[in-house]
């Protein structure tokens, strides 16, 4: 159709999420569930499962290491030992035996926050379970995330919430660790309630947030967002190029203060 | 893993270069920055945006005459997965006052709203329940909450922001309710970074007049996500959720209120009828449409499900030409592909380059140019890099931050991207970065006001389906607040609207009916089936290999 492109080559390129195989690219052998499949090298196991013709509905979620909704186990052919990660976040090594485990029926109790308190008496009444840890440490090693599970296991144990809090932060609640418990605990469900309990009870509530939060619903910046919301948008441009001074990026928390102070 | 050998071989060349160029960053020279008239010949070349060769007018709908991306225009002018005369709507599966479409953040939080005014919900995922760009979101979210600040401020730092173009009555409610959001979600037990006494750390973002982004370490958005679903798993008496169970239409009554929707059971196939008092939508964006093929930041369903399904109802969008595209998405490696590079880098002095090393544009041009200058560059005159799965990329040369400001400055002022380039085997300190514009969000969406009321009874949105918050630009932090403010103010405005006493009359499908006449009298041939809910990423080669057109022949 059109001649002028016919002396430059066309370049086929990978859009979107899609994978190709691009021109002398080397191709792998993996192991979907036992079933081989050749895929690109370099492929993450979720982009290179695509590329074998899987479509996703269950394990897939934000493709960016970040939801939990991938996790995957995995073994290397002629070796025993057993791998735990992200199927968007692992590359694709050549003989790997790969499963995903896209949900794990974890016991998960109900409670009310706003009857909790400081002490881990109620944690330890929600899940009695965490007393059946036998320290096997598996759900640390199972842990894609690095997050070391036995360590805020034994804090909770010991009612240390705001310890068990802190290490568990970067938790995405995948559930692995629980499929691999030996005491059937459901890690990541008491891990949700520590921190919780952490940022109601033991962390100090913030007061400026309290004061400003109270002076928002007496109604004191109504008649402000009105008078901004009507104006017109010269008047409007000129507020914004003219009347903000900027908060300098050193100045301590909560000291410094503009020298207008009509609208704060 | 690391980079290929042959990459390796490329990176030389970024090296050969490298010395001059620092000692010319040290002379304080730059490439020089394009004037107003080249910016807006690059933007109108090479800008998705801008560019009108992938852009057309919506010949149907409520906008009609506006111009869209081919991609948005073509859900717009789309038909029904279902043939709404064939739907017998007097079988009803489900009842429920609130039925909430879409679980991420604003969804959630309207959830729980609706239940605290004593509504029964249903949820409805499309995959599991917070599985969302809400839960993707790191830096941060904007709320006046310290004594120098106010909402005043934060309105003003927004709309400005916004260029302008923003709905103020979206803005000015964002702004208010910014510090009762903190509030609300403090009393859930979310974990803030904090000093000792309890006062929540701050920080400014590009165009804040006061430092108002507060975060929860990296991972502000699934901190929020985790703590919002663990609430509503603890409501169970009032909240039910419905996982990979999406809405596909909505259903209005005789009398045109908005009266609930059709779910489709995507693991069996399945079909339900959901009658309800009130819906809140709240289905999130649309990256995984990948617009011109871009690479996305967003998670696995965001397709535009939500504006599709009001559109057809006849609800208008405001802002839906408008995208996000960051200038600095990962190229290599796969694992990290449309992942942010934040602007910092080249705040840090990296320069961008091409396969020969070689600069081509100002690093720190506003990022809808520099996306555009990258665009052309590794399109346009063929000097992108090419990764071993088939992907484009241009150099962002990390390695001479180092040499400006001192051996460790890569891993001290960016350390979360020095892990994840780590984990990989780069050392960005070292080496540099392939990287490319990726899509990140989508500015406009459906008419809200400031109460999130659609123009249809019982209809309300909230989050990133909704338009008109952030204009033509969004200021970081303004989407995790965006999602819950309005996911609150759209829980209790449901509820209030219910408790004001709400009946609905017989069930109805007629606009679906009156829309599709619509397209057919437009004469729009073969209309695609939306919602399309999840992306295709399937390859021509195994597409070949199932045999299509001998399949349908037999």
């Amino acid at each position: 159709m059109c001649d002028t492109q016919a002396t430059q080559p066309e370049i086929k390129v990978a859009t979107g999420d899609r994978a190709i195989l691009p021109e002398g690219a080397k191709t792998i052998p993996i192991y979907v569930m036992g079933k081989k499949y050749e895929v690109p090298e370099t492929l993450t196991i979720m982009k290179a499962m695509e590329f074998a013709g899987f479509k996703f509905l269950r394990g897939a979620g934000c493709r960016g290491g970040i939801c939990g909704a991938c996790p995957t186990v995995y073994r290397m052919a002629g070796d025993y030992k057993l791998h735990f990660g992200l199927a968007c976040q692992t590359v694709v090594e050549a003989d790997m035996y790969l499963a995903q485990i896209p949900f794990f029926p974890a016991n998960r109790a109900s409670f009310n926050i706003n009857e909790m308190s400081a002490a881990a008496d109620a944690i330890h009444a929600l899940y009695p379970e965490i007393f059946r840890c036998v320290a096997c440490n598996q759900c640390t090693k199972a842990c894609p995330m690095d997050v070391k599970v036995l360590d805020y296991i034994s804090a909770t144990k010991q009612g240390e919430i705001a310890k068990a809090a802190r290490i568990s932060f970067d938790c995405i609640q995948c559930g692995l660790c629980s499929s691999r418990c030996l005491g059937e605990i459901p890690q990541y469900h008491v891990a949700q309630l520590a921190r919780r309990i952490f940022a109601r009870y033991i962390q100090p509530q913030a007061e400026h947030l309290r004061l400003r939060a109270e002076e928002i619903e007496a109604g004191k910046y109504d008649q402000m967002l009105d008078e901004l919301s009507t104006m017109n948008t010269e008047d409007l441009e000129s507020r914004y190029v003219n009347e903000r001074e900027r908060e300098p990026d050193m100045a301590a928390p909560g000291s410094w203060q503009p020298q207008d102070s009509r609208y704060l | 893993m690391g980079y290929t050998p042959e990459l390796k071989k490329l990176i030389q060349r970024v090296e050969a270069t490298r010395p001059e160029r620092v000692a010319m960053a040290r002379r304080n020279e730059h490439y020089p920055a394009l004037t107003m008239a080249e910016r807006n010949e690059v933007l109108n070349k090479f800008h998705p945006d801008y560019q009108e060769d992938a852009k057309r007018t919506v010949q149907v709908g409520p906008n009609k005459g506006d111009v869209f991306q081919d991609t948005v225009a073509r859900l717009l002018e789309s038909r029904s997965i279902i043939r709404p005369e064939k739907v017998d709507l007097s079988k009803i599966d489900l009842e429920t006052d609130v039925l909430v479409i879409g679980g991420g953040g604003a969804g959630t939080s309207a959830a729980i709203m609706a239940s605290e005014a004593g509504c029964s919900v249903i949820i409805a995922n499309k995959l599991r329940h917070g599985d969302s760009n809400t839960i993707m979101a790191e830096g941060g979210i904007q709320a006046a909450t310290q004594e120098c600040d106010s909402p005043y401020y934060h309105f003003l730092d927004t709309i400005g922001g916004g260029h302008f173009s923003n709905q103020r009555d979206l803005v000015a409610a964002l702004a208010k309710d910014a510090p009762l959001s903190i509030a609300w979600l403090e009393s859930l037990g979310m974990m803030f970074n904090k000093y000792e006494d309890g006062r929540t750390v701050v920080r400014h973002c590009g165009g804040s007049s006061r430092k108002r982004l507060q975060s929860s370490g990296d991972m502000t958005g699934a901190e929020i996500m985790r703590v919002i679903r663990d609430e509503v798993r603890n409501r169970e008496d009032k909240i039910t959720v419905l996982e990979f169970s999406p809405a596909i239409e909505l259903l209005l009554d005789s009398e045109g209120k908005c009266a609930g929707a059709i779910l489709f059971n995507m693991e069996t196939r399945e079909y339900s009828i959901v009658r309800a008092k009130a819906v809140i939508m709240a289905t999130g964006g649309f990256g995984r449409l990948h617009v011109k093929g871009f690479a996305t930041t967003n998670h696995y369903g965001a397709t535009m499900d939500g504006v599709v399904m009001a559109y057809r109802a006849g609800i208008a969008n405001q802002s839906l030409h408008s995208t996000q595209y960051h200038p600095t998405g990962v190229t290599y490696p796969e694992q990290n592909v449309g992942l942010l590079i934040t602007e910092k880098v080249r705040g840090l002095g990296a320069h961008v380059l091409n396969i020969d090393g070689e600069q081509f544009c100002f690093p720190l041009e506003p990022r809808d140019v520099e996306s555009a200058e990258l665009i052309q560059e590794a399109m346009a005159k063929g000097k992108g890099i090419m990764t071993p799965t088939g992907r484009v990329g241009l150099w962002l040369d990390s390695p001479m931050i180092e040499e400006l400001h001192g051996p460790g400055t890569v891993r001290k002022e960016l350390p979360a991207k020095f892990i994840q380039f780590e984990r990989h085997g780069i050392d960005i300190s070292k080496e540099p970065m392939l990287v490319y514009p990726t899509l990140h969000y989508q500015n406009g969406g459906i008419n809200v006001d400031g109460n999130t009321n659609t123009t249809i009874a019982g209809l309300y949105g909230a989050g990133e389906v909704i338009g008109g918050v952030h204009g033509e630009n969004r200021l970081m932090g303004n989407s995790l607040q965006d999602i819950i403010t309005f996911g609150r103010r759209a829980g209790q405005s449901a509820g209030e609207y219910i408790n004001g006493g709400v009946e609905i009359k017989d069930l109805s499908l007629d606009h679906v009916l009156s829309f599709e006449k619509e397209l057919a009298e437009a004469g729009i041939e073969d209309p695609i089936m939306a919602p399309i809910l999840l992306p295709d990423y399937t390859t021509d080669e195994v597409i070949a290999k199932r045999w299509q057109d001998a399949v349908k022949a037999a």
